[in-house]
């Protein structure tokens, strides 16, 4: 591999709270050294990065990519690729695939599909327990020895509080967060969207913001009782942020991330029965949307993360009470946030490198989110400038299922580098 | 050529406006004359096709929709949930791609779930009517309900209807809280809290919590349906004492001097929602709210085919409609 100087960008590293007009030198896969006037070596590239920002390689820590088992909507492969058109070089795939990914060698299968679609890292989150059927504990130990870098029941809540509790406790061994999708099932059964008054008006059953607060405030007293860490899946409701606003400044150990979504749309946007406006946890109120936004901001959320969810298009063509729960998000996560919170003066862009890059990969204690000397040369290269519209036709994934169908969007990577290697090149490439 | 007066479909009546509920009901007016005729018939919608599409059973509803059509000399085919193809496995999308290569050009349509007359709608060139869709409107009983309240008083503007017991789950409610707050009624909801949507206020409707009060406020009680299953999925303890909390019986309505208008969209379960003295009683207009159903679904019917309104007036002169 030719070494490779990105010349000129605007360098955001908030591992170092680095943020200056700098060069970046990447020679065998890994950030060689950042800074002004670096020596050039022999046979290197050099690329014109001017106007442009170089960031540590967005990380999604709660994706959906349906390998095993839903290969029509979505492969490891067809995600890794979208991941890295959407600028993230690493991301955390949910095990609730087709078998569950709940043991060694599920896991193992998922380590070698990233390996063999060689783009972005995917790496595999196994099941809390067996099969997610909320029962016993899998092998938290052989999974992680395969490659798990975290356990959950996602797509699912974790019903009972003993396993969340055993849970916490038996992935101190292996360091791991216990990623959890709070839905206290009794009261969110049978609910499409967000209770509320536009549910009263489209006579749909809602899901009470209640039934996530509950396991919310469950979750965050059992990871005090066990000192575990446990990592809130996309927090959705104000409530939420309250109890966790309060369980951080006790010392509790949990993090928590927010989709691009729940921070930009509302229950509004089910309107006309818009099936790609129901997903689960749903689209809240505007109130929980300023205090998500202002949790970013703080750090109470830690991250960002997409919960990217493919589905097959006749699966959304459909009544609202019978479409499934999802959108899929890694290509328009940036582009969303950067628009609606970036431009909007919601966050620096510092910060939302931050929030999407940094924090995320604090949080599951991942390689990435650094662009210091002998790390990985997980770069993205983003072009804040670029303005462009949402085609879902021109995704990379393989479904299509997004409310910004047609969004006017700012921001966009133009260069999508893993270990040194280009995962994505947008069109009109940054410089040559 | 100017646009039809109601658009394509009809979905809800909160979609419509004032002006359009009341050409509704004004449309009704001459419809109501030729189901008094010993020939019930007038050829206003000869040669047109009209598919009732029913995913729910519901005798009469369906039944008031096909002599409303063959009333209008449509000609009807009723398709029914049970025996057929939209039972199990075809999507709402194939139905409707059939029902567009059929050539028709009506579909009524009732679905157990909301939004599925507007889905249909969406994706066909036919007019779709909407016949109920899940808990969200009931279009066509909202109008008869208007048309029903009209009649008795004489206006809608000022009248205090009060919407008892299952407003939660009720399409009906739903259509009857937009028409009437469009045509300037007072609208108050009266139930257990459970049964009636969170945050209802904001529609711009008064809650009651005990039926008593209602009954001091309004001047008509629409008594909603009481589905049984309720009690199972834990809203109400029991019919026993939902009869005893909210039942609307003959003793309660004594307590207040004036005159009470009551209405229920049916079909009754009485000793459950409703007192057989009551719903028998001289105040009781349920028997013309059937009789107007007829009449408003001519009226939605003709109006969605194109039929213009002077016409059904002009008719009613002359004695025939063309
Ligand atoms: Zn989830």
């Amino acid at each position: 591999m030719r070494p490779l100087l990105l010349k000129g960008g605007r360098v955001i590293d908030p591992s170092r709270g680095f943020d200056q007009v700098a060069d970046v030198l990447i020679q065998d896969g890994k950030i060689a050294a950042v800074g002004t006037g670096l020596g050039l070596p022999d046979g290197a590239e050099v690329r014109d990065v001017r106007g442009n920002v170089v960031a540590p390689g967005l990380v999604d820590v709660h994706v959906h990519l349906r390998e095993p088992g839903n290969e029509d909507v979505e492969t490891i492969a067809s995600g890794a690729r979208a991941a890295a058109a959407g600028g993230f070089t690493t991301v955390c795939a949910m095990p609730n695939t087709d078998p569950v990914t709940d043991n060694q060698a599920a896991v193992g299968f998922i380590v070698r599909q990233s390996a063999r679609a060689g783009l972005t890292r995917v790496y595999p989150i196994g099941a809390i327990s067996v099969g997610q059927k909320g029962e016993r504990l899998s092998e938290f130990g052989e999974m992680v020895g395969a490659g798990a870098v975290a356990v959950s029941d996602d797509g699912k809540p974790v019903v009972s509080s003993h396993l969340m509790r055993t849970a916490l406790e038996y992935a101190r061994t292996f360091a791991i967060p216990v990623a959890d999708h709070c839905e206290e099932p009794t009261l969110a059964a049978g609910g499409v969207m967000h209770e509320g008054l536009v549910a009263a008006r489209l006579g749909l059953k809602g899901i009470p913001a209640a039934a996530e607060e509950i396991m919310v405030g469950r979750d965050v007293l059992l990871a005090g009782l066990t000192g575990g860490h446990v990592h809130l899946c996309h927090v959705s409701t104000r409530g939420s942020v309250a109890l966790i606003r309060s369980a951080k400044e006790q010392g509790v150990r949990v993090t928590a991330e927010v989709t691009p979504h729940h921070l930009t749309l509302t229950e509004r946007d089910c309107e006309r029965y818009d099936t790609h406006a129901k997903m689960n946890p749903p689209l809240r109120e505007a109130a929980d949307v300023a205090a998500l936004r202002q949790a970013l901001k703080e750090g109470v959320i830690d991250c960002i993360a997409s919960d990217h969810a493919p589905h097959a298009y006749d699966a959304k063509e459909a009544a609202f009470d019978d479409a499934p729960f999802g959108i899929v998000g890694l290509e328009t996560a940036f582009a969303v946030a950067y628009t609606e919170l970036g431009a909007g003066g919601i966050l620096t862009l510092a910060e939302l490198v931050h929030r999407m890059s940094t924090a995320p990969a604090a949080a599951f204690r991942l390689p990435g989110g650094t662009l210091k000397p002998g790390a990985a040369a997980d770069v993205v290269v983003l072009d804040v400038a670029a303005r462009w519209t949402v085609d879902p036709a021109a995704f990379f994934s393989k479904s299509r299922n997004t409310p910004f169908s047609g969004r006017a969007l700012a921001g966009r990577a133009a260069l999508t580098l893993v270990g040194g290697k280009v995962a994505h090149q947008a069109e009109a490439p940054a410089g040559s | 050529m100017t646009a039809p007066p109601l658009g394509k479909d009809l979905v809800g009546l909160e979609d419509l406006s004032a002006d359009q509920i009341r050409l509704i009901l004004d449309t009704a007016e001459p419809f109501k004359e030729v189901s008094e005729r010993p020939i019930k018939k007038v050829p206003a919608l000869r040669g047109k096709t009209i598919v009732n599409l029913f995913f729910e059973a519901s005798t009469r509803t369906r039944i008031s929709f096909e002599f409303a059509e063959k009333r209008l000399s449509a000609d009807t085919v009723n398709v029914a949930a049970s025996g057929s193809s939209v039972q199990k496995g075809e999507t709402l999308v194939d139905t409707a791609r059939n029902l567009e290569a059929m050539r028709i050009d009506m579909v009524v349509i009732r679905h157990p779930s909301s939004g599925a007359a507007e889905f249909l709608g969406n994706r066909i060139r036919s007019n779709v009517i909407n016949a109920g869709d899940g808990k969200h409107e009931h279009p066509t009983q909202g109008l008869l309900d208007l048309l029903t309240i009209r009649d008795k008083h004489g206006k809608i503007d000022g009248i205090k209807v009060c919407l008892v017991g299952d407003v939660l789950h009720s399409r009906v409610a739903r259509s009857n809280i937009w028409g009437l707050l469009k045509l300037g009624a007072e609208v108050g909801v009266c139930g257990p809290d459970t049964l009636l949507p969170r945050g209802i206020e904001e529609l711009g409707v008064c809650r009651f919590r005990r039926i008593e009060e209602a009954i001091e406020w309004a001047d008509v009680l629409n008594v909603l349906r009481l589905q049984l299953e309720r009690m199972e999925m834990g809203f109400i303890p029991s019919v026993r004492e939902y009869y005893r909390v909210f039942g609307v019986t003959a003793e309660r309505l004594e307590k207040v001097a004036r005159p009470m208008t009551i209405m229920h969209p049916g079909p009754m379960n009485r000793g459950v929602e409703i007192d057989s003295r009551v719903a028998d009683g001289p105040h009781s207009v349920i028997l013309d709210q059937v009789t107007n159903g007829v009449a408003v679904r001519m009226a939605v019917l003709y109006l969605l085919a194109g039929g213009r309104p002077e016409l059904a007036d002009a008719a009613k002169r002359s004695g025939g409609l063309e």
